[in-house]
């Protein structure tokens, strides 16, 4: 097969996968009785249609950058990590203990901290099946999805019988410190005299963002990326380089894992204040999608979580203003997106190539 | 000629042309094969070879031209219709299915009817007949991966003849044989052109062609430069008419010059995973200034010594580089190995000695990419190094195209083999190990690559060659050991042996070293 362009790879054909998908999702929604147009327009008002709306969307777009990084970077080292989940619930014990057991005095000062217990918990949970796919021979792919069984059976346990508030009926944690609440966009924004409606967005969205192009550098400027990339092409000859397949292993897993778990600060330090029952929702398995979409890049990355994040707010707004369709239809849809992008990648990419081919053919 | 011009050719083709994109790889091509000779075709990777026999089997179709087969003009849009005119293929790479018995695989895919049974006792039948009449002895019953390459290959020959083939495509028949294997498959093929087959065989070994061939075309760019009876014309000839100017075959050089010993390895012994013993006790020195060779067929522990030496094999034994021993024990020491002055030009560019997704200037760096000049204050990689640094070598080795930004899997074997020599020779290693170093490249670039390796022999170095080419061996080395069986077999002068000796200790038919 010929070469496309990068805008063409990494954009275009990105772009027409998605059209499909949401084309086929149209078709679905005819079936059930519903207009697809009128849907599809519910759907961009409830996601982009107020500065709330926007608000909602971002919030959960920041989640999905976050597992889509975490899926991205291990994958740049041919991981699957279909742990995200579990990272990111691991993680929320970690944010909890920090902001429930030291009273800070200011945010600026329990968000670093936070960071640091977050992934750290994320990254250690990610590295037990690195080392146990290295040293053991066990297939991270099967480790990973276990594992994330295992996270919601510590946070049940953690929830119930070890920080659960005393005076709840809830298995959840007593309100963090005030003194760790993160500022919200309404708060920063009111800073610089914009006025923006309350919605769930923080200062984490922020982090995401320097966390992509923390990612960006790691991955092409820095001789560990260069490393990880060289082990993910080629295994044999990494070894050939010098470069131990076990390093690496362990520490795109890690970091993997911490990207992950930088989710519980959006969700449990930036929203919720306090840890509950699965704090994740979700979020880690569409990082999988929003890797696979983003191309493993961490700009493609960025805009394939707010394309999530719209589906995911404009979701609820469908399943208001359309009772038949059901929140179930957004899976659907979501699934689609998947299916078109991941699986059925090359429905799109062989006519496209061939089309460029014949263009340079007849430039030429 | 004159004699067989009434009778119509086996294969005629006239005017094929192909391209696929901007690059022509069949540029108007005729030509004609007589019904039972062997047909040679040679020519430099990226001559169009490979694509020309494509376009007869039917796995591409050509833009414009005719095929004619035995005088009749004949269409051939996929495999099927090929096999249908009469023409089979042995594959470079053997395409059969590893844990079927031979049987079983020379039936697959031409079964009649529902039932196996009939179709398999037909085939037996057959295939004992064949046997006889060609010397084509293989056990019906065995299953592929039991069977040494040669007898894969036989199964390869006995698949197209079950298809009633009359013309047969060899693609660099001799590529994994030893050179007694080899010399049964001429064997074979004399007796199926005695039969009245036609064979093709695509090579880049121009001995072969002139050892087998009746008539040999030489194809260059894309268009057939040259078709002429094989006793007519000479290597030499043949690799000026593939290359396009006056080529050395054999390599100019001084006597070496020895000095001490810089690596010396005692009693090594390797077990691989499976608990097969792959090395069971080498022991070699290697001078500053001389070429050791390693000769022998692959697969007999060769690629097992060079992962030791190269620092990602695990073995027992000892290694000194210069009288000091280095770690043989781990397998993560490929830093440590360049670090002590050991370079190491892999047999497997492909899997070892390239990153195929990363860029020139990428891959220029691999394996010293934590080497203090290509990192930038601040602890990133200096790109601008990098490229600076490519651009120069791919200058001084002449790589082409010289875009340091392409992807390797972009160039030309020859080109990749650059690429990995430039890196390594120019790290200035005491000690290069050096494996396949003209595998899969062109003619042109093989003199390049034979007198760099030369050159840094002269300017002192020890070097350490692998090579399952005894040509390659007996041109370019000092001295040569022989591997068989994970031990050295025998130990020669190179100028004291010849092809004959070291063909037997290749063999195991020949014990005792030097």
């Amino acid at each position: 097969m010929g070469k496309l362009p990068k805008w063409a790879d990494y954009a275009l054909i990105p772009f027409l996968n998605v059209l499909l998908a949401f084309f086929v999702s149209g078709l679905v929604v005819l079936f059930i009785g519903e207009d697809p147009i009128k849907a599809m327009g519910i759907m961009l008002k409830g996601s982009l249609g107020s500065p709330r709306a926007i608000g909602y969307t971002l919030y959960y777009a920041t989640n999905f950058i976050f597992t889509g990084l975490a899926v991205a970077v291990a994958f740049h080292a041919r991981l699957f990590n279909i742990g995200g989940e579990g990272q990111a619930g691991v993680a929320g014990l970690g944010v909890a203990f920090v902001c429930m057991y030291v009273d800070w005095p200011h945010w600026s000062l329990a968000l670093p901290a936070a960071i640091i217990g977050a992934a750290l918990f994320a990254g250690i949970w990610a590295a037990i099946p690195a080392y146990l796919q290295s040293k053991r021979g066990s297939h991270i792919v099967i480790t990973t999805i276990m594992f994330n069984y295992i996270a919601a059976a510590l946070l049940v346990y953690m929830l119930v019988n070890v920080i659960k508030d005393p005076g709840s009926m809830s298995p959840q944690t007593r309100a963090f410190v005030p003194g760790s609440v993160l500022p919200t966009a309404k708060e920063m924004l009111g800073w610089i005299g914009v006025d923006f409606p309350r919605s769930p967005i923080n200062i984490s969205f922020l982090l995401a963002i320097a966390a992509c192009f923390g990612v960006w550098i790691l991955i092409w400027k820095s001789r560990l990326g260069y490393e990880i990339r060289a082990f993910g092409h080629s295994e044999s000859a990494a070894g050939y380089a010098g470069i131990s397949g076990f390093k690496i292993t362990m520490i795109a897993m890690t970091i993997s894992g911490s990207l992950a778990g930088l989710m519980a600060i959006n969700t449990v330090m930036g929203e919720g204040k306090r840890l509950v029952l699965d704090p994740v929702e979700g979020a880690g398995f569409i990082g999988i999608a929003v890797a696979l979409i983003g191309r493993s890049h961490p700009l493609g990355v960025f805009l394939a979580a707010i394309l999530f994040g719209m589906l995911y707010q404009g979701g609820f707004d469908l399943s208001f203003d359309m009772p038949k369709v059901s929140r179930e239809m957004i899976l659907v849809i979501q699934a689609l997106v998947i299916l078109f992008t991941g699986a059925l990648e090359n429905l799109v990419r062989m006519p496209v190539t061939r089309l460029f081919l014949r263009f340079t053919k007849g430039a030429a | 000629m004159g004699r067989q011009e009434t009778v119509a050719p086996a294969i005629e083709l006239k005017g094929i042309s192909k391209s696929f994109g901007p690059v022509q790889a069949n540029k108007d091509i005729s030509i004609s094969v007589r019904r039972g000779s062997i047909h040679g075709i040679v020519g430099e990777n990226g001559a169009g070879k490979s694509t020309l026999m494509s376009i007869l089997y039917g796995f591409y179709k050509a833009d414009s031209g005719q095929i004619f087969i035995n005088g009749k003009q004949t269409l051939i849009p996929d495999s099927q219709a090929a096999i249908a005119a009469g023409i089979g293929m042995v594959h470079q790479h053997f395409k059969l299915v590893e844990n079927f018995t031979v049987l079983e695989n020379v039936v697959l895919g031409a079964e009649e009817g529902q039932r196996l049974g009939p179709s398999l006792a037909k085939a037996r039948a057959l295939l004992v007949e064949l046997a006889r009449e060609y010397e084509l002895e293989v056990d019906p019953d065995a299953v592929i991966e039991t069977l040494s390459v040669g007898f894969q290959q036989r199964v390869e020959i006995l698949k197209a003849l079950y298809r009633q083939a009359d013309i047969l495509i060899l693609d660099e028949p001799t590529g994994v044989l030893t050179p007694s294997e080899a010399d049964h498959l001429f064997r074979i093929l004399r007796n199926l052109r005695d039969q009245g087959k036609t064979i093709i065989m695509i090579t880049h070994k121009l001995r072969e062609i002139m050892n087998v061939t009746d008539t040999v075309s030489v194809m260059r760019r894309g268009q057939m430069t040259a078709t002429v009876h094989t006793t007519d014309t000479n290597p030499a000839e043949l690799a000026e008419l593939m290359v396009g100017r006056k080529v050395l075959l054999r390599v100019d050089k001084k006597p070496a010059v020895a000095g001490d010993v810089v690596l010396e390895v005692n009693d090594l012994r390797v077990t691989d995973s499976k608990g097969v013993v792959r090395l069971k006790g080498i022991s070699f020195q290697v001078k500053a200034g001389e070429i050791l060779g390693i000769a022998g067929v692959a697969g007999n522990g060769q690629s097992e010594l060079l992962e030791v030496l190269g620092g990602f094999g695990r073995a027992t034994g000892s290694v000194k580089v210069r009288g000091t021993a280095i770690n043989i024990a781990s397998a993560a020491q490929g830093r440590h190995r360049r670090e002590a002055g050991i370079s190491h030009v892999p047999e497997d560019r492909n899997h070892l000695g390239l990153i195929m997704d990363f860029a020139a200037w990428e891959n220029m760096a691999f394996g010293y990419h934590h080497e203090p000049k290509y990192i930038r204050a601040g602890g990133l990689m200096d790109q601008a190094a990098m490229l600076d640094d490519t651009i120069g070598k791919m200058e001084r080795f002449d790589i082409r195209p010289p875009n340091p930004r392409l992807n390797a899997q972009s160039f030309s074997g020859g080109n990749q083999q650059k690429i990995v020599l430039a890196r390594e020779i120019e790290h200035n290693p005491d000690i290069l190990l050096i494996g396949q170093p003209t595998r899969g490249v062109d003619i042109g670039a093989i003199e390049f690559i034979h007198q760099q390796i030369v050159a840094l022999r002269d300017a002192g170095k020890a070097i350490l060659l692998v090579s399952v080419e005894l040509d390659e061996i007996l041109s370019l080395t000092d001295r040569v050991a022989v591997m068989f069986d994970g031990h050295i077999a025998g130990e020669r002068i190179t100028a004291e042996t010849d092809e004959k000796e070291l063909g037997l200790l290749m063999a195991g038919m020949m014990e005792g070293a030097a």
